[in-house]
Order: C-alpha cells, then structure tokens, then sequence
C-alpha cells in the first residue's frame, strides 16, 4: 500500500499547501512504513517534494490539463490510485482540491473526510479530528473503509523538511472527452489569497465607508497580508463578496488574523476561528471580538492604524 | 426546465454548539433551525427561474419528520413541490446515494445543492451527487445562466473567478454570490398559506453505504485571555506579536 498526496502547483511552482500535505503524507508514511507518492500536472521540477519526503512523483502532462478542471484531474488520480495500490490519498484545502474531492471519493469508491486538522489518532481503523459546525466544534471521524480520502485544512500541520531520494515517472492523461469548457479564468494578479495569506487584515463597519479602505490595504500591503471583511461590509457592497470571511463566507486559518472595526459576531468568530493568533483593534471596549481574541487595543481606527503601519514599517526597515 | 434544489436542515448561524449522550450527539435542545444558507441562495436562484422561465422547482431532504417545517418554509419561499426521504443520515456518501436514486427516476435537468451545509461541513454532497449522476458539475457557484440546454456557470477560485460553459443536466454547488442576500425571499402570508396546500411526499429510503461515522464530538479548548495593549503603546504591540506571538 502506499499514500498519495495530490501536489498542487501554480505559475511553475508547488504551492505551499503542496508541501505541507507532503509534511503530512510523509508522518503518516513513516508511522505506516509505506511509500509517499505524489501526483503532479504539467509540472516538471519535483525535487523540491523530495525536501519534504516525497520518494516518488508522477508527473501527468498533456495540454488538455493546462487549466484545472475536476473531472479531468479527478479520473487521472483515480487511475494513479488504481495502478499504484494507494490506500490514502491526501488533498489539500484549496477550493480546486475540495472541488474535486468528492467526484474522486466517488469513482474508486472511498471514504471521505474535509477539513482534517491533525495526525490520524489510529489508523485501523483510519480515525481522524476534523472541525464541523464552521469551526465552532470539532469531530472524531472513524472511516473504516478499503481506500479513504482526507483533505487537510490548510496550515493545519505546517512545513516540516524530510529529504528523500526522489524518483520521477511520467503518465499520460486518461481522462474522456466531456462538454465542459473553462471559458475564462479572471485572477487578480499580485494579489494575496486568503487561502494562501500567514496574515489577514480584516475591516468591519467601525471604518464607516469603503473611502477608508486604504487603511486596511497599507497595513495588509506593509504585512504582505490578505485583506478581508465582516459580512455588513460585504451585504453594503462596500468590498467584494470574496472577501468576507465567517460562516457564510470563507473559513480563514492564517497565523495572524487582524480585526479592525469588527464586533465580532458569533458567525464572523466561527469563520475565523482557526487562525493561530487574533489581534482586535476597536474602539467599543464592549466588543465581543475582545473575549476571542489573544491581543487587543482598545481605540480608534483612524489614529491606532496609521500609527500601526508607520511603526511596522520602521521594525521591517531595522 | 426541471429542478431539484437539495436542502439540509441546520441549526440556526447563531446557535451555541453544544453536545450530549457522552459528547456523540449534537444537542438540539432550544436549537432553532434553518435552512441551510449556502442551499437558500440556490433555492433564491431556482425560484428566480421559475418565475422568469417557467421552471418546476423541487425541493427535497434526506431526515427524520422533524426536518418538514424547513421543508415547508421552501414551499412558502416558492419551490412548487418537496420529498422528504425518510431517513436519519449517517455521512454526505449516504445522503448522494438516497439523492441519486430518486434523481434517477426524476430526470431533473438542473442540481442545486449549498457547496457545504454550515453543521458538518463535509462539502462532499453536490460533488457525489454529480458523480452519481455522470451530471457535469461546478462547485462554489456565484452566477448560473441557462440558455436553452447550455448552462453559463461562474465559479469562485482562490483569488479569482472562472467562467464555465457547459450541458445541461449540472449539478452546482451554491454558495453566496449566486444570488446576494439581498435577494433572499422572505415568505409572505400567501406563500405560507399557499405551501400548506403545496404536496410533501415521504418517500422510503433505498439501500446505501455509509462510509465514516463520528465517534466523539469535542469543542475548541477555552483560549487565554486577552492580553491589552493601550492605544498610546504600539511598539509594546509589535514587540508581543513579533516576539511572543512569533507571527510578524
């Protein structure tokens, strides 16, 4: 038997989820002392799966794969599993590896588990923690099946280097022609995903109007952080859907989540909640963020964030 | 055009999440229960539907008799008919099952699930379903056009959006976007009377497998307190995030 991690890459490089689920794969792998493959896409550097204990990758290319579609990159792991005896197969939890999850899960009939946080607890039965209730609540999770599926929530486990001897082979695509076609992909370019970001910067309604967004984008752009809003500030139209993080928007699991302006609703503290570190800035010393959050400062945006931004500058420059 | 809209029945946004019967069951006690946000805004776009091109709108559940007031709040909302399959479901693998065998029998050209329910999270229906089905499928769904049998689908990635055109029958997964909350329906007296004499039929679950059970619920251990910093001590905050904290 063996593990295999889907290794997700962009612009010609592993994403960082990529690696911490080959952090992950390879402290299963040597608890099970078996084989931690990867599959890649249209991807030809590997080595730097093998720095996190990846021994053998499967490179599938072919020009149909160019762009991600589920069906397609689902039936060509499907094949990977078959043919390689893999009892686990390990996705991240990016929106296209939790899109194609459960067409997978399907087709070689596994069992499957989203939003994994930790290390199997046993694994014979495979049994696993999971959050459910949108992070108000975790789940022991007992898949007792021939073949499962985890996907890991994303800076759950972190990077941990293992070096490996890596080997590469190639495989060519099998997936069937479908009348699916991927008409447009609309990227804002340089932008930090709140999928991706170690720090999110998040603004609610105590800063009165999307005029002052700035504040929120200089200290986002100081930190090299993601920016985010409350779910008013999304149903104003102030800022993008996409941006607003809780419940009903996106999960966020950064290392620091900053809160400027935000009350701190129960649905918004869900979404939030698995972000390592919170820093709360609002100028109501009532606010209900303040009970959820590590660090607080009690006072006004317009003067607290200003200050904030000059002063991180100064410590990045020293 | 006929479709199905799939709806789970959830505890309330608000609800404080608490467990019983040794932490391996959900406590419901004083729970209010809702539909599922991400499954109302595709009800929201399959009422919009209905209402502008004349399509058939379904909704259905798999559980127990206590999920037919939700069921009933779809009806007053505009869905012209619901099922209920009977049957308290153990994982997402077992609800696609008892939905595939009933959508087999039905032909439904469109599929609208929430991308996740908000209690289990598991985001695994709508793509199984599909599966199933040998249906296309677009997950994490903000916009749906149909024009005679081609759907005209967008889809939010990590950063950006992708713009989908394919054949009818789709599945989607619904979520905030496809329809804002603005748009959401709230019933009407009418609509309430109306869906009283709307039909709800049970049907009788099929065989089907379950694939993971849950062992033991726990919630997140109680976090420390908040650590203040004046407002007139920022170098004190930067010095704690970056020292203590280790995140800058």
């Amino acid at each position: 038997m063996g593990i295999l991690i889907y290794a997700e890459s962009e612009n010609g490089k592993f994403k960082k989820c990529a690696l911490e689920l080959a952090s992950y794969g390879r402290a299963i792998a040597n608890q099970l002392g078996v084989e931690l493959i990867a599959a890649s896409f249209n991807h030809s550097e590997y080595q730097t799966l093998g720095t996190y204990g990846v021994e053998r990758v499967i490179q599938i290319s072919d020009p149909k794969l160019e762009k991600f579609t589920a069906e397609r990159y689902a039936a060509n792991l499907a094949s990977v599993v078959k043919e390689n005896g893999v009892k686990l197969v390990l996705l991240s939890s990016s929106a296209n590896a939790k899109y194609l999850a459960p067409l997978l899960a399907v087709s070689i009939s596994a069992g499957y588990a989203s939003n994994v946080v930790g290390l199997p607890e046993s694994m014979d039965p495979l049994s696993i923690k999971r959050s459910c209730f949108t992070n108000k609540a975790f789940n022991t999770c007992v898949l007792d099946n021939e073949l499962n599926i985890i996907s890991l929530s994303n800076n759950s486990f972190g990077l941990k280097e293992e070096p490996k001897e890596i080997i590469s082979e190639t495989k060519s695509d099998v997936s069937s022609e479908t009348n699916f076609v991927l008409e447009k992909v609309e990227r804002a370019s340089g932008q930090i995903t709140i999928a991706d970001a170690e720090i999110v910067v998040s603004g609610g309604r105590g800063l009165k109007g999307p005029e002052n967004w700035h504040l929120i984008e200089d200290l986002a752009s100081t930190l090299g952080a993601a920016t985010a809003c409350s779910k008013p500030v999304s149903d104003m139209g102030w800022r993008p859907h996409s941006e607003h993080v809780g419940q009903t928007g996106k999960p966020v699991a950064s290392n620091l989540y900053i809160a400027i302006g935000v009350s701190g609703a129960i649905q918004h503290l869900a979404g939030i909640n698995s972000s390592k570190v919170k820093l709360v800035i609002n100028i109501d010393p009532e606010a209900p963020f303040f009970k959820a959050a590590d660090y607080g400062v009690v006072g006004d945006a317009f003067e607290v964030v200003p200050e904030l931004i000059e002063k991180l500058k100064a410590f990045k420059n020293s | 055009m006929k479709i199905l809209v799939c709806i789970s029945h959830v505890p309330d946004t608000t609800s404080k999440i608490n467990f019983v019967d040794d932490d391996r069951a959900f406590d419901k006690n004083g729970v209010q229960f809702i539909i599922n946000p991400n499954d109302e805004f595709g009800l929201t776009r399959a009422v919009w539907f209905q209402q502008k091109e004349q399509a058939e709108v379904t909704v259905i559940t798999v559980g127990e008799a206590s999920c037919e007031p939700t069921l009933r709040k779809c009806l007053a909302i505009g869905a012209n008919r619901a099922f209920r399959i009977n049957l308290n479901p153990t994982d997402g693998f077992q609800v696609a099952q008892q939905l595939s065998a009933h959508c087999k029998e039905e032909n439904y050209d469109l599929i609208i699930a929430g991308r996740e329910s908000i209690d289990y999270n598991g985001a695994m229906v709508p793509g199984m379903l599909s599966a199933h089905m040998g249906y296309n499928f677009v997950t994490n769904c903000i916009g749906l056009e149909i024009e005679g049998s081609t759907a005209k689908a967008k889809r939010e990635i990590d950063g950006g959006i992708e713009s989908i055109s394919c054949e009818l029958p789709l599945v989607i997964g619904a979520q905030k976007g496809l329809v804002e909350e603005k748009d959401l329906i709230i019933p009407n007296m009418r609509g309430i009377m109306q869906a009283r004499q709307k039909s709800l039929t049970v049907l009788p679950p099929v065989d089907s497998q379950i694939k993971s059970t849950i062992s033991k619920f726990e919630k997140p251990a109680p976090r420390g307190a908040v650590k203040m910093v004046d407002s007139d001590q920022i170098d004190q905050l930067i010095d704690l995030l970056h020292n203590e904290a280790k995140v800058i």
